[in-house]
């Protein structure tokens, strides 16, 4: 048989290339981050040097670390919650069918589609100490007495990340459950309204679960976006104030690349690697899941 | 009153989503003496033009600062790894659907999970490899680096969206006389072209998003990209331009927001993996 017509040679070049490009600039500098955060390596010099586990000693012994591990749970699950919601009750809204949709959607799309770094100084300017549109609508609302200084305090300004953080996400996840939303066999939920099942009682009832699968893959992504990511936190507070608002990426950055210590700050990202391994173990689930009940279906 | 209760959720999600991008709006566009009246004078009313419009902010910004410099740094960049993410992603994405077989699938799903691992975790090593290829401050850093976030990706979608094509098509050529090469290099590519369009906007978009790769690997303004330099290099001394700053990042979040519109049900099939049956 010609090279033109052996489909096993075909398929393993044009493969290849790619999978030559990811093994050698995600595999192998994901290994070597492994390798940094045992090692003494600093930005100036090139060279390994074993240091054990001593970058994990000092940094699990360093409150600036934990507080920073605790923040970074906070943020992704405090913002994941957010977004469940917000998601589900958007996705009930924009099924239906109303004037303006196309115009709502665009709308409802665009904390999605600004980069993170923009929308994150946006929001620092929203959230300004002297000028923050939001202390002046709750000041002449009533509800307001005194001020926030919204990135000026650590709770407050965890809190403020959390909102920034549900509000870029929640558009994506809400197009994800209305794609779920529009894959429900109908003759399910007329079964169900046939049945006398109202609005709630369908939604909790018949609608969630069968969303399940959908709305826990718009979950894993939305925390390995939140989780992982640097530019919220970097641009709104920087860390601060005092250090106490880092998260693992912003902790990893200013020691691993500012501070030159790279094998402190692989140590750091390395903390990143049980959440990801989590979503990925979860994500095979839902998609083995969805396999078998394709598969089902089609026979 | 069903009916106006769904029109109040649609608005408050869109006052919700859309209310930065109006505080953008009114900040680029607003005289300084409107725009710097401290926020506990209540009888100011921060969210109207209280004084005429003004271009004074946008002439800053194209005149007298290095955004249109970022903005074509950012285009050279989004041409570079767009190349090398179709070269790369597009034959890849059929081999798995077409030529891999029984492996293809699992493959797939195996290069898909590459996505997963994030910049944070692997801007260090990196940082490391850049400089040992004398990368450092230059966007050849940057062309290198990106194609990690899209050749996952959109591998996954190309192969996604070759499963979806009909076989017929390919299969009669072959009837025809073509061999398997020539089906693939003739056939194939006009029945993936709205898949590989598709491959052209992911990376367009995720580009313009990238953030913590530039910061890492970008120390000279007149290098940045847009989405570096707007938030970071925008600051005279201590002070910001807000105006100007709400101005760029108005300016590069429309286009964005428009390509997210045309293509967003393409991306979402690649994002919920088969979660969602069609």
């Amino acid at each position: 048989m010609k090279f033109a017509d052996r489909e096993d040679l075909l398929g393993a070049a044009m493969l290849g290339p790619a999978l030559a490009y990811v093994i050698l600039l995600v595999g192998v500098p994901f290994v070597l981050a492994i390798m940094l955060s045992f090692s003494s390596a600093t930005a100036g010099s090139l060279t390994l040097t074993w240091a054990g586990f001593r970058n994990y000693s000092t940094i699990l012994a360093d409150p600036i670390f934990l507080r920073s591990l605790r923040n970074t749970a906070i943020v992704t699950i405090g913002s994941q919650v957010l977004v469940i919601v917000l998601a589900t009750a958007a996705a009930q809204v924009f099924r239906a069918a109303f004037h303006g949709k196309r115009a709502a959607r665009f709308v409802l799309l665009l904390p999605w589609a600004v980069p993170v770094s923009l929308a994150a100084i946006a929001w620092t300017w929203i959230f300004d100490s002297t000028f923050s549109v939001i202390n002046w609508t709750l000041k002449v609302t009533g509800l307001l007495h005194g001020w926030l200084y919204w990135l000026g305090e650590p709770g407050l300004a965890l809190f403020a990340i959390i909102i920034v953080q549900a509000w870029r996400i929640f558009p994506f996840a809400t197009v994800i459950v209305l794609a779920g939303l529009s894959s429900i066999p109908q003759d399910v939920v007329e079964a169900s309204i046939v049945d006398g099942a109202g609005f709630w009682r369908r939604l909790f009832k018949v609608e969630l679960p069968l969303l399940l699968p959908v709305i826990a893959v718009a979950v894993l992504f939305g925390v390995v976006y939140t989780a992982t990511d640097l530019g919220v936190v970097y641009i709104l507070t920087g860390g601060g104030p005092a250090n106490t608002t880092h998260v693992l990426p912003t902790l990893a950055f200013q020691r691993g690349v500012l501070g030159a210590d790279l094998g402190q700050g692989a140590a750091i990202a390395v903390f990143l690697v049980p959440f990801l391994i989590v979503v990925a173990v979860l994500m095979l689930r839902v998609a083995r899941r969805a396999e078998i009940g394709a598969g089902g279906g089609a026979r | 009153m069903k009916r106006v209760g769904l029109y109040v959720a649609a608005l408050g999600f869109m006052a919700f989503a859309g209310f930065p991008f109006y505080w953008m709006f009114i900040t680029a566009f607003k005289q300084n003496r409107d725009l710097y009246v401290g926020a506990f004078d209540t009888h100011h009313v921060p969210w109207i033009f209280n004084d005429p419009p003004t271009f004074e902010h946008v002439r800053l910004l194209f005149g007298q600062t290095d955004f249109l410099r970022w903005v074509a740094n950012t285009l050279l960049v989004i041409v570079a790894v767009v190349i090398i993410t179709v070269v790369l992603a597009v034959p890849a994405g059929y081999s798995l659907a077409r030529l891999a077989g029984r492996w293809g699938g699992r493959l797939g799903m195996g290069i898909f999970f590459t996505y997963l691992i994030p910049p944070t975790l692997l801007f260090i090593p990196f940082s490391r490899v850049v400089a040992l290829l004398g990368l450092q401050n230059s966007l050849g850093a940057l062309i290198l680096v990106y194609p990690t976030i899209t050749v996952p990706f959109c591998t996954w979608l190309v192969m996604g969206f070759v499963r979806s094509v009909p076989w017929d098509i390919e299969e009669q050529a072959m009837i025809d006389g073509y061999s398997r090469l020539a089906v693939i290099l003739r056939i194939a590519p006009r029945l993936i072209l709205p898949g590989i369009l598709t491959v052209v906007v992911f990376t367009f978009t995720l580009v313009m998003q990238e953030f913590v790769y530039a910061l890492t690997f970008i120390s000279s303004v007149d290098r940045m990209t847009v989405s570096l330099g707007v938030p970071i290099a925008l600051v005279r001394g201590d002070v910001y331009h807000w105006g100007s700053l709400m101005a760029a990042a108005l300016f590069t979040s429309i286009p964005l927001a428009i390509l997210y519109n045309l293509f967003i049900d393409r991306f979402i099939q690649g994002f919920t993996m088969g979660a969602v049956k069609g």
